[in-house]
């Protein structure tokens, strides 16, 4: 099959105005005779589902948590980028564009990333609308800071609570529609399972988390909203619940997984503490707006931070990247301190941290504009350390955050299967192989708020359906595997938790196909992953019963999937014979050890299609092509 | 360390349910107080016994799903503290520990430590937003609002919807909850069309729910892990009676 991305033809700027012009309506009357089921409640599920239902359309709702408002956006911190250029530093549409296309190092779509920078900043005109309380100077405007990758100040933000201001703006505009009966919610409702008619994605199969029963929901339109896979690393700073059941049992059934292997590894987080350690937390990039990151000269320097002379201390990234400093891109970042610490720098018990160090930044600020800006970041930082950071520099190490990869969707945000549509996190679209700091956020509203609600009317108006229910014998079959595989769990009884297979995962992920890859290592991924799997299903210990709440059967259910897909993702680094963004292969690095892209061959999305199980995926390529900017080196000197 | 823990124990939300008693070792005082259940449930899965079932999602302090009674504390011990974010080195060897779920009428068990929340959306659905459609919004600059009242707005909105002011009220009320979303819209330009239909409606729903009555001990604000200020239940008290006088 070809991969049409439906990319308009035209001059970049006009592309978006010009397709949503030749996009077909959905008369006015007839939307209510949609029904339109999204999975996940995040920011790019809860924004599809409101803006949906005012439109028209009838919405079904799903999410795993006990409320829509527990979606893992929740939890973002720093910000969301828009290019209302409010400061008057030079930003525009173009610069956010460039930006992120550079900071994705030339490995996304050059018309997906300009509109989103076209409809940013509408984005946050909604939200304000919406009484979300963003940070505000004095006199009344709306305060911007900067993030990683840029030298413009372009993020908005509330506190260190970005994600949970916008996120609750989103519930609420969820919840209205709920209200006046457009929205049902269904929570603690997991999907289990894509059911297919004709080609066409026309309903899911769930289990209701609290009573264990398994159900068929048909709808005209499949959305999945069910966000990023980062947790295939066991320790990430991703909520525990997050995972890819969701995305890769669409795979499984023919949707198409992009560049499953850019995963973005965060240069700020919490180092790891202890063996029971369940989630690492994250320090939000915009701390290295103020803080400065460095390890002492000397290896191995037991000596505590403030007794270490200043020209005894390494500011690594500034003296690497002069022009960024500490404000480099993630990857870079991470990538650093990662090779800092391999050299023996590393600070702490295990050698694996660096300093982020404000003591400058309060002697320029004093102590109250600092706690100001990163109050609650400081204070969680406390908790979970015993350590205060505004007498100690903060320790810090890289953490799976995000994943840049996921289903392939068109421009339309449709996947391969027609009728299925990604959103957020879930989707693979706009970060190409490193996404910057405040821009999740911003794709995740621009996807439900300003993109979905357009192109899937085009869907409904040319795509024309014969109405299905549930008693389809599609639904059926799809029914009897989700309770197959319950059944096969339940049976198993073995000796090892689900937790401790999803350990030994993501170890063998992080060595192997983490911050740094290489052929021998993700052959080696490729040879243990089976066997792991064989003995997972051999010797996992499920208890309970699957007609009731069952947190051990959701979480071997969760592991199942990730011990297949974990294959996929060392695939697609093993078949990217190139270094981009956060995806370094040892074998091709630059002198000076930089990432070194191979634009004459590998200039492509690459998508991977199920073949069977235990079968290697085929890759199909989306090649990608650059009419507006030309292929640099990525230079951040 | 080692420590003595009962645990409410129930089936489903049927059960009658009761404390059992565990004991744990090894436990680090590094690890956060879920990750010590990890470590017993991991015991009780490998022994083919049903673990203990409680929610948790983000363990950062800011989805809201945990939701446990320590020691009779909702969150526990530390003030302004999500029970994912208290930490073992709060505790001594040779402790004994009681862990329970929420108790309240309107969040009924469903198992072991889970309650069913359900009963907080609906007083949201009920008008804690403001009716904008999407893209009727004009530029946000167009609309300054002072640093201060944002501020506040924020403190307000801050509130994670965890349950624990209702955990700590004798009489299982929900103001402060109520009052942090109907507050933010209050100090807020955006919120002023809907302000009176907001505060009854979401009032009525909260009645509706079966919340008690707010007899002012203020357990609430000291158990709020995002410390929000009893000042909004007074401001909404003062919303409320203007409202409703106006519109009867
Ligand atoms: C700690 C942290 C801080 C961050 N900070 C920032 C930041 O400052 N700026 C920024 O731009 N980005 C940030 N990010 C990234 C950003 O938050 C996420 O990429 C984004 O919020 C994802 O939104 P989403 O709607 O795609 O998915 P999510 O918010 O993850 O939502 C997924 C939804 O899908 C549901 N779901 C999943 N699987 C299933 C299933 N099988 N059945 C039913 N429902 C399911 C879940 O219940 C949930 O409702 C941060 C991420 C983390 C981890
Ligand atoms: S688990 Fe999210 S607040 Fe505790």
């Amino acid at each position: 099959m070809t991969l049409d991305s439906k990319v308009p033809s035209g001059p970049l700027a006009d592309k978006w105005d010009k397709h949503r012009f030749d996009l077909k309506l959905v008369n006015p009357a007839n939307k209510r005779k949609f029904r339109v089921l999204i999975v996940g409640s995040g920011l790019a599920g809860a924004s599809a589902a409101a803006s949906l239902a005012e439109l028209g359309y009838d919405v079904d709702c799903f999410c795993y948590q006990d409320s829509p408002r527990r979606a893992h956006s929740i939890a973002a911190q720093g910000g969301i980028n828009a290019s209302k250029n409010y400061q008057n530093d030079g930003d525009s549409d173009f610069r956010l564009f460039y930006d992120t296309i550079k900071g994705g190092d030339f490995r996304s779509r050059e018309a997906n990333v300009y509109r989103l920078a076209q409809v940013s900043t509408h984005i946050i005109d909604q939200c304000v609308a919406q009484g979300v309380p963003f940070a505000r100077e004095y006199g009344g405007t709306l305060a911007n800071r900067s993030f990683g990758g840029v030298l413009v100040s372009r993020t908005f933000y509330a506190r260190g609570a970005t994600g949970q201001q916008l996120l609750l703006g989103a519930y609420g505009a969820l919840n209205r529609q709920i209200h006046a009966g457009k929205v049902t919610m269904h929570n603690r409702c997991e999907m289990l399972d894509l059911v297919l008619v004709d080609g066409h994605a026309r309903g899911i199969i769930t289990r209701d988390m609290v009573t264990g029963k398994i159900e068929r929901w048909a709808g005209d339109a499949v959305v999945l909203g069910t966000g990023g896979y980062g947790n295939i690393f066991f320790l990430s700073t991703n909520a525990v619940g997050c995972n890819v059941t969701a995305s890769f049992r669409a795979y499984k059934r023919g949707a198409y997984m992009a560049n499953p292997c850019f995963t973005q590894i965060h240069p700020t987080c919490i180092p790891v503490a202890g063996e029971h350690q369940s989630k690492l937390t994250l320090m939000s990039e915009s701390l290295r707006n103020d803080g400065r990151i460095w390890v002492p000269k000397k290896k191995k320097d037991t000596r505590p931070a403030p007794s270490i002379p200043e020209d005894e201390r390494d500011y690594y990234l500034e003296r690497i990247y002069p022009t960024f400093g500490n404000l480099v891109p993630r990857d870079i970042a991470s990538r650093a301190a990662k090779n800092v610490c391999d050299d023996g720098y590393g600070i702490g018990m295990s050698g694996l941290g660096v300093y982020l160090d404000f003591a400058d930044a309060i002697q320029r600020l004093g102590r109250d504009v600092i706690s100001q800006r990163y109050g609650n970041l400081f204070d969680m930082y406390e908790r979970i350390t015993g350590e205060d950071p505004y007498k100690v520099p903060m320790r810090i190490y890289p953490a799976s955050h995000y994943t840049m990869g996921g289903l392939w969707v068109d421009y339309n945000l449709m996947s391969n299967i027609p009728g299925l549509h990604v959103i957020g996190e879930a989707n693979f679209s706009d970060h190409g192989a490193n996404r910057l700091g405040a821009s999740a956020l911003m794709q995740g509203l621009a996807d439900g708020y300003f993109v979905l609600p357009y192109t899937i009317g085009n869907y409904f108006a040319t795509e024309h359906q014969e109405q299905v229910t549930t008693d389809h014998p599609a639904f059926g079959e799809v029914e009897a595997e989700v309770k197959g595989q319950i059944d096969r769990l339940l049976a198993v009884k073995g000796k090892r938790t689900p937790a401790s297979f999803h350990k030994e995962l993501g170890k063998l992920m992080w060595d192997h196909c983490g911050m740094s890859r290489n052929a021998k290592g993700l052959e080696q991924v490729l040879q243990r992953i089976p066997e792991l799997r064989q003995e997972f299903w051999e010797n996992v210990s499920v208890t309970g019963a699957g007609m009731e709440l069952n947190q051990c059967l959701e979480r071997a259910g969760r592991v199942a999937d990730f011990l297949e897909f974990g294959e996929v993702m060392a695939h697609d680094a093993l078949g990217r014979g190139e270094s981009c963004g956060a995806h370094l292969r040892e074998e091709y690095v630059s002198e000076d050890g930089e990432a070194k892209r191979d634009d004459d061959n590998y200039c492509y999305v690459a998508a991977w299609e199920y073949q069977g199980d235990g079968k290697e995926p085929a890759l199909h390529k989306e090649e990608l092509v650059f009419e507006n900017v030309e292929l640099t080196t990525r230079s951040y000197k | 360390m080692k420590l003595t823990l009962h645990i409410w124990r129930q089936k489903d939300a049927q059960d009658k349910g009761g404390m059992v008693r565990y004991e744990v070792d090894g436990v680090s005082e590094h690890s956060s107080f879920l990750e010590m259940l990890d470590v017993l449930n991991d015991g009780l899965i490998e022994k083919g016994q049903d673990p203990v079932a409680f929610d948790s999602d983000c363990r950062e302090g800011i989805c809201g799903m945990c939701s446990l009674v320590i020691n009779g504390r909702p969150h526990g011990p530390w003030t302004a503290t999500t029970v994912c974010q208290l930490h073992m080195r709060a505790y001594r060897d040779g402790d004994t520990i009681y862990i329970e779920p929420w108790r309240a009428k309107s969040f009924p068990v469903l198992k072991d430590l889970i309650v069913d929340r359900s009963s907080f959306d609906r007083i949201q659905q009920a008008g804690g937003y403001v009716s904008v459609n999407t893209g009727n919004a004009v530029d946000a600059n167009c609309l300054p609002i002072g640093k201060p009242a944002a501020d506040q707005a924020f403190d307000a909105a801050h509130c994670i919807g965890c349950g624990a002011c209702v955990a700590a009220c004798k009489n299982a009320s929900a103001m402060l909850f109520v009052s942090a979303k109907v507050g933010q819209f209050a100090v807020l330009p955006q919120g002023q069309t809907e302000r009176k239909e907001r505060v009854l409606s979401m009032v009525e729903q909260m009645d509706k729910e079966g919340f008690g009555n707010c007899t002012n001990q203020y357990e609430c604000e000291a158990a709020c892990p995002k410390e929000i200020s009893a000042d909004f239940m007074r401001m909404m008290n003062l919303d409320y009676f203007k409202s409703s006088a106006t519109t009867s």
